[in-house]
């Protein structure tokens, strides 16, 4: 086969799209299998060194925070349970209520659905005071239902859902409807399995939304058991220095390597789904 | 008292269109009615309403007896056929088929007797795993008439289900959906817009017009006494001849023809309706004309001509060498001649 000097070109540039989104992940990989003296004199590492498992393992079992109770292995279990929470929540909250929306002929439907689509303008940073006020008069600080509730509710995922059951045929639903599927029958027997791949999309994308949080769990915790790993990557091993210490910089790359990981296993194991959810035309 | 009666069925929606206008309508256990009219005339509003999927302004709607105005759908016992088929694109056919059952809460094993014995009847049992995606327009729409076959209901709704296949698809499903039907001797109301469909199909057929319904009758007796001049130009192909005339005394006059009727009419306006094959073409024949166009249609031809400025086509076998520019001779029947008011549009 005869290869055009075109697709060399293209193929170029694309190996120089992935070495360079792929790059800084390996040097983070790389340096954070070497102690913290090598990193010190010599800086970032391109091959591999030999405290890969001493690095990870006081990680994941060092205990960090000024208390010193907790670790980044809770902190991960933290962010997990935030992130699954969020994204679970989200999903069926935004299927539900553009299913409402879309199929429930109620007045004002129009312009509840701009209301919510309004609330996009409105992230959380911007409402974090009263969100917190509201929050800690329910006594919900320090708990996973307080970092959790305040951000399950999606205006985007609302809007997909709704763009996307305005595409199903009428005639579906009267079909359903002939054959005694009721309302809740017919979201759960008809939308739910035909959104299946849009529901796996806004599944990873809340779910890297809710893991990526910063603000707002800083807030809500003060308690160290519920710090989540974004926060964590802030505050562990920093706060050791006593003036003669070396950085930790080998346990902090091999953090934000760990740290990586929930939201890549997501992906990858959504991806196909995911794809299909993002071009789907067949209905 | 029929077995589906519709009472001054009204319809009219928000917006303030009227769709059906007072409609009433009986049709037998195991007839076989179809509603033909042109599109947005209101047939698939009357349809739905019979349905449940559309609500009903005013009038009544009883089924063996009972009055099911206010009926959800799924307890009306009745199975729609769609334009599209809305197939559950993500059930294979065999769920497709037997969701409407499961949801009746019948048991697993009548369920599989009756989904299997429904698609041996219609040919698809070697389908029933796959997904109506991978399906064939005619099978497709196999599956939808599976569907409305295996729920065994009252009545079977067809709204428009051939008019997505190509024309020699049609005409098998059309045979077929007519065997079914007898077979299985079900109600069954069948809504096109083809007026070819609605002769082949229907026991009676119901010619609706802006909401109201023109005629109610027989195949042939539509086409043979149409009530209304409406119903003498929607049914038959080629379209009935309209001539416009004065009649006197039996004596219909279409600028120089006269026609001699076999009554004594006096219409001031009326309108002269001659079927084109009751156009009889021979050499003594008592009128001739000169033929603007001859279409050749392999067995039959048709040819277009005109009595002073008013067009007319005539069908007739393409035996007869005739061909365009020619001057032809022809007969009229005085009995097979329609006569109508043009004040009412009624038959006179």
């Amino acid at each position: 086969m005869k290869i055009k000097p075109l697709e060399i070109l293209s193929h170029v540039i694309l190996i120089l799209g992935v070495l360079l989104m792929v790059l800084p992940i390996w040097f983070s990989f790389a340096t954070s299998t070497h102690d913290n003296v090598s990193i010190m004199t010599e800086g970032m590492k391109f091959f591999l060194g030999e405290s890969f498992s001493q690095n990870y393992n006081e990680v994941l079992n060092e205990k960090g925070g000024w208390s010193e109770e907790v670790t980044a292995a809770r902190m991960f279990i933290n962010s997990f349970i935030m992130a699954l929470g969020i994204a679970t929540l989200k999903v069926v909250i935004s299927a539900m209520s553009a299913y409402a929306l879309v199929y429930f002929r109620f007045k004002l439907a129009v312009p509840i659905f701009w209301l919510i689509f309004i609330t996009l303008l409105v992230p959380l940073e911007v409402r974090i005071f009263p969100s917190y006020k509201i929050v800690s008069d329910l006594g919900l600080t320090n708990t996973y239902t307080g970092l959790i509730l305040p951000l399950v509710a999606s205006a985007t995922a609302t809007f997909f859902f709704r763009q996307f059951y305005k595409t199903i045929p009428d005639e579906l639903l009267e079909s359903a409807k002939l054959d005694g599927a009721n309302s809740w029958r017919f979201f759960i027997d008809f939308l739910l399995p035909l959104s299946k791949t849009m529901l796996a999309a806004m599944f990873i994308f809340m779910f890297v939304y809710g893991y990526s949080q910063y603000l707002w769990p800083l807030i809500m915790t003060t308690d160290e058991k519920y710090w989540t790993v974004v926060m964590g990557m802030k505050i562990i091993f920093t706060e050791n220095y006593e003036g003669v210490a070396l950085p930790r910089t080998g346990e902090r790359f091999a953090y934000i390597i760990l740290s990586m990981l929930p939201p890549v296993l997501v992906v990858v194991i959504l991806q196909r789904w995911f794809i299909k959810g993002l071009i789907q035309t067949e209905k | 008292m029929g077995f589906l009666e519709l009472q001054n069925i009204t319809k009219i929606y928000p917006n303030g269109t009227k769709a059906v206008d007072e409609t009433s309508l009986n049709i037998d256990n195991g007839e076989f009615v179809v509603f033909v009219g042109p599109s947005g005339c209101g047939k698939s509003t009357l349809l739905r309403m019979i349905a449940g999927l559309e609500d009903i302004t005013s009038g009544k709607i009883s089924l063996d007896g009972n009055l099911i105005n206010n009926i959800d759908p799924s307890e009306r016992d009745v199975a729609m056929v769609f334009q599209n088929y809305a197939l559950y694109p993500h059930m294979s056919v065999f769920n497709n088929m037997s969701y409407g059952l499961k949801n009746r809460g019948i048991s697993k094993d009548e369920i599989n007797n009756k989904v299997n014995d429904v698609a041996k009847l219609l040919e698809i049992d070697q389908l029933l795993s796959r997904k109506p995606s991978m399906l064939s327009g005619g099978q497709r729409q196999r599956v939808a008439m599976g569907r409305a076959i295996v729920r065994n209901p009252k009545i079977f709704l067809f709204d428009e289900p051939l008019s997505n296949l190509d024309a020699k698809l049609r005409n098998q499903m059309r045979l077929e959906i007519k065997k079914l039907q007898r077979q299985m001797g079900v109600t069954s109301i069948f809504v096109t817009h083809d007026q070819t469909e609605a002769m082949t199909l229907g026991d009676r057929i119901v010619v609706i017009n802006n909401g109201v319904v023109e005629q109610v009758g027989t195949p042939k007796d539509i086409y043979s006494k149409p009530k209304t001049k409406f119903v003498a130009e929607f049914i038959g192909s080629p379209q009935m001849n309209l001539f416009q005339s004065k009649i006197e005394n039996g004596l219909a006059k279409i600028s120089d023809i006269q026609i001699k009727l076999n009554n004594t009419l006096n219409i001031e306006d009326a309108c002269v309706g001659i079927r084109p094959d009751d156009i009889l073409i021979s050499d003594k024949g008592e009128y001739s004309s000169l033929a603007n166009l001859v279409e050749y249609l392999g067995s039959d031809m048709i040819i277009y001509s005109s009595i002073g400025g008013q067009e007319f086509s005539c069908k007739l076998s393409s035996k007869i060498n005739l061909k365009a520019g020619d001057i032809f001779k022809f007969d009229i029947s005085p009995s097979t001649v329609h006569i109508f008011d043009n004040v009412t549009g009624y038959r006179a």
